[in-house]
């Protein structure tokens, strides 16, 4: 600021300091032009400062316009190519429910009319145990399923399957599977467990909503209760091979029909199985299995006790035309069972003496289904069991039945089905049964097996 | 007992390091589409499985057994995605025990290499077989099957290391044809360009997009859902009045809704491959694109 003062005072008092004082003009032309010289060389500098400084703003536009020049060349390149990576954003892992495992529910129910009444039902050789009877009469809510499953992390897939059914007016629900599996093993190796499914058998360890018929055939009613499922383990091997080969073996508890009273510990049933299957050109495909359950029991549902092995034999054939299955075709499928025992008849009666039961009885059904298009389907079963001569349920007569059903299906989803039966269980009744059944599955789309 | 055990422990490490080391890589591959771009990328270096043909309809394609042996030895699996094969592959892959192609590098879905078209903004059955995921039909579109060819090939190198160049050499050579074919096709379909057609099932949508054609209705009521004499009777005006170009249909479909509503309306009905090996020009992936324009082109009269 000061110095800013004086240099003012020095410019308001210097042009008068001449005229107060005639000096020598001479130094003050050289000083003069002195000043001059330098001025115009200042003002040279600066042109060429200037110049240069153009030049500089040029060459920086000209990189502006490069870049500009790029940027639209490259948004062209991305219109060009609409098609982004999908955003892993897409996921949003913020939501507690994000996890939610996987559900589907299965409703089911059915008006039947019968002929004969099934509460007086008696199959001549045949005890009728848990679920291997007939429908009953009336309205009645099937088996209806809500199913829960999710990979649990890289090594571990569970499933849990609650079933509500309602028996002689009274609604139960239970645990029908409840299992764990590895997807893990390497080599082609399966292990599961908790409860499941054994997988003797073709329809053994599928759902009762897959199948082509209202009920299940007279062999699995008759010596599995219509189906078998326990607490267990199994371990199951598929080969390297070109064609499909499955080994696998099963221990369960042994608390369930055909078996009873958790015999060895807690380990009353093995079962051993394999499977095949492939194809035949691009139309057909097969799949066939021998199984076998070996069972100790202790008071069983038919009131055995002992041992009991049961072998089974199945084979389903599927030819559609370019293999479209779900257009049309025709399923063929049949099994064959062989239940041998050796062991006691305990009578339900307290004080009943035990009677031995030792022999063989057998049982097998042979269905087709002719798929007319996406929406219906045709099918007809002729099942049948040999009962055994002798022992506490020795019968001359081999129960026998004929099943016809027509099923339209709405969409993958839904399906109504309208199923005749003439079941002649002894030789003295026919049952002429009427089932009309719907079936639905809601919620996660399930992937069925072959 | 011991000397049964090291035996069999013995017989099990012979089956586990039996295979050749330089044994190629196993892929199983869902759609003819994916098969045709692997043979592009991957030439001899593959062995691939196609577990479908043209003629079959790929969203209700059975858990076969011979698809269950064909994923257990797979080393990678190549499908579609966006729940196309919801009701197949997830059993295939439970079944086949095989832990490489479970979840993770093994496991290449090509809906998650590029975005969709149609993703439902609300997920109701009641409208048909919708797709959470969006349409997942998007082998119509060339820009967008690059894109998978991208990320596919990378892929490929991330999981066989040794043949890297290779894919990355098929890669840039496939591109380059590629991207020469792009506006050859366009140029070709530029008359295509505005048209009108009636299809038979939403499969069209990024073939409409991208050569600038306008789909005016559907055979299927709803998406899934098999044509009824009362849908197509409510198509007959719509498919005349504005002028439809064709009825189209993918080679597996069945042909006769689309051939009575040509009946009616004098619109052709049109059967393009949908997919490689969907009529017998469509060898390969670009033969298939030549086939599905010229047919196009064939319709105008």
């Amino acid at each position: 600021m000061r110095a800013f003062v004086l240099a003012a005072c020095a410019a308001v008092v210097s042009p008068a300091l001449p005229a107060a004082a005639p000096t020598p003009s001479a130094t003050l032309q050289q000083q003069l032009q002195a000043l001059e010289a330098r001025v115009a060389a200042l003002e040279a500098n600066d042109r060429r400062l200037r110049e240069q400084a153009d030049a500089a703003n040029a060459a920086a536009k000209a990189a502006q316009d490069e870049l500009a020049a790029l940027k639209a060349s490259t948004a062209a390149a991305v219109a060009a190519e609409p098609v982004p990576a999908a955003s892993p954003a897409a996921v949003s892992g913020s939501s507690a429910n994000a996890f939610n495992p996987a559900i589907s529910v299965i409703l089911n129910g059915s008006y039947s009319s019968h002929s004969k009444n099934p509460d007086d039902y008696v199959r001549a050789g045949f005890p009728v145990v848990g679920e291997g009877g007939p429908s009953p009469r009336g309205f009645s809510l099937g088996e209806s399923e809500l199913s829960l499953a999710a990979n649990i992390d890289e090594k571990f897939y569970g499933q849990l399957t609650l079933s509500a059914e309602s028996e002689n007016g009274e609604d139960h629900v239970g645990v029908e599977e409840a299992f764990v599996d590895t997807t893990a093993l390497p080599q082609g190796f399966n292990l599961r467990l908790g409860r499941f499914f054994s997988d003797i058998g073709y329809l053994n360890s599928h759902h009762t909503h897959t199948d082509n018929f209202f009920d299940r055939p007279l062999p699995y009613q008759a010596f599995l209760g219509s189906q078998y499922g326990d607490d267990g383990a199994q371990l199951r091997w598929l080969a390297p091979t070109d064609f499909y080969l499955e080994f696998g073996s099963e221990i369960f508890r042994g608390a369930n029909f055909p078996s009873g009273g958790a015999e060895h510990s807690g380990a009353g049933v093995k079962t051993l199985f394999a499977h095949a299957g492939g194809d035949v050109g691009t139309e057909n495909s097969w799949l066939a299995g021998v199984s076998m359950l070996k069972s100790s029991a202790k008071g069983a549902d038919d009131g055995f006790s002992g041992d009991s092995t049961l072998y089974i034999a199945d084979a389903t054939w599927k030819w559609a035309p370019q293999g479209n299955f779900k257009d049309g075709g025709v399923t063929v499928r049949g099994e064959y069972f062989s239940d041998h025992r050796d062991g006691t008849w305990n009578p339900p009666v307290d004080d009943g003496t035990p009677l031995a039961w030792r022999g063989a009885r057998r049982g097998a059904y042979l269905e087709g289904v002719y798929r007319f298009n996406r929406t219906w389907d045709l099918g007809y079963r002729v099942d049948k069991l040999w009962a055994d001569r002798h022992g506490p349920f020795a019968s001359d007569f081999d129960p026998y039945r004929n099943t016809l059903e027509l099923s339209w299906h709405n969409s993958e989803f839904s399906l109504l089905r309208l199923q005749f039966s003439r079941d002649e269980p002894d030789a003295n009744t026919t049952d002429n049964a009427l089932t009309l059944q719907y079936q639905v599955s809601l919620g996660a789309h399930g992937a069925h097996k072959f | 007992m011991n000397r049964l055990t090291s035996l069999c422990m013995l017989a099990l490490c012979a089956v586990a390091f039996a295979a050749p080391a330089r044994a190629n890589l196993k892929v199983f591959t869902c759609e003819p589409e994916w098969g045709a771009l692997l043979d592009e990328l991957g030439g001899d270096k593959l062995d691939v499985d196609v577990a479908t043909s043209a003629l079959q309809d790929v969203h209700v394609i059975e858990a076969k057994p011979s698809l269950i042996a064909k994923v257990r030895r797979a080393d990678l699996v190549v499908c579609t995605g966006a729940d196309l094969e919801v009701g197949w592959l997830p059993q295939l892959v439970r079944q086949s025990g095989n832990p490489k192609i479970a979840s993770g590098d093994g496991s290449f879905m090509a809906a998650d290499q590029i975005t969709t078209l149609e993703k439902p903004a609300q997920l109701d059955r009641a409208n048909g077989d919708v797709h959470p995921g969006g349409n997942p039909h998007f082998q119509m579109d060339p820009r967008r099957v690059l894109a998978v060819a991208k990320a596919l090939s990378a892929r490929l190198a991330k999981l066989d290391d040794a043949n890297a160049a290779t894919y990355a050499q098929r890669l840039a050579d496939f591109s380059a044809r590629w991207n020469a074919a792009i506006p050859r096709w366009e140029a070709k379909a530029a008359p295509l360009k505005d048209r009108n057609v009636v299809v038979h099932h939403n499969s069209w949508i990024y073939l409409t997009t991208w050569l600038g054609m306008h789909e005016i209705g559907s055979l299927e009521p709803k998406p899934g859902v098999p044509p009824t004499s009362a849908h197509l009777a409510t198509l007959v005006d719509t498919t005349r009045s504005q002028h439809a170009l064709a009825i189209i249909r993918a080679a597996y479909q069945d042909p006769k809704p689309a051939d009575w509503l040509a009946e009616r309306t004098g619109v052709p009905a049109l059967t393009l491959p949908f997919t490689v090996g969907g009529d017998a020009q469509s060898k390969d992936l670009f033969s298939f694109y030549d086939s599905t324009i010229d047919k196009l082109l064939g319709a105008i009269k």
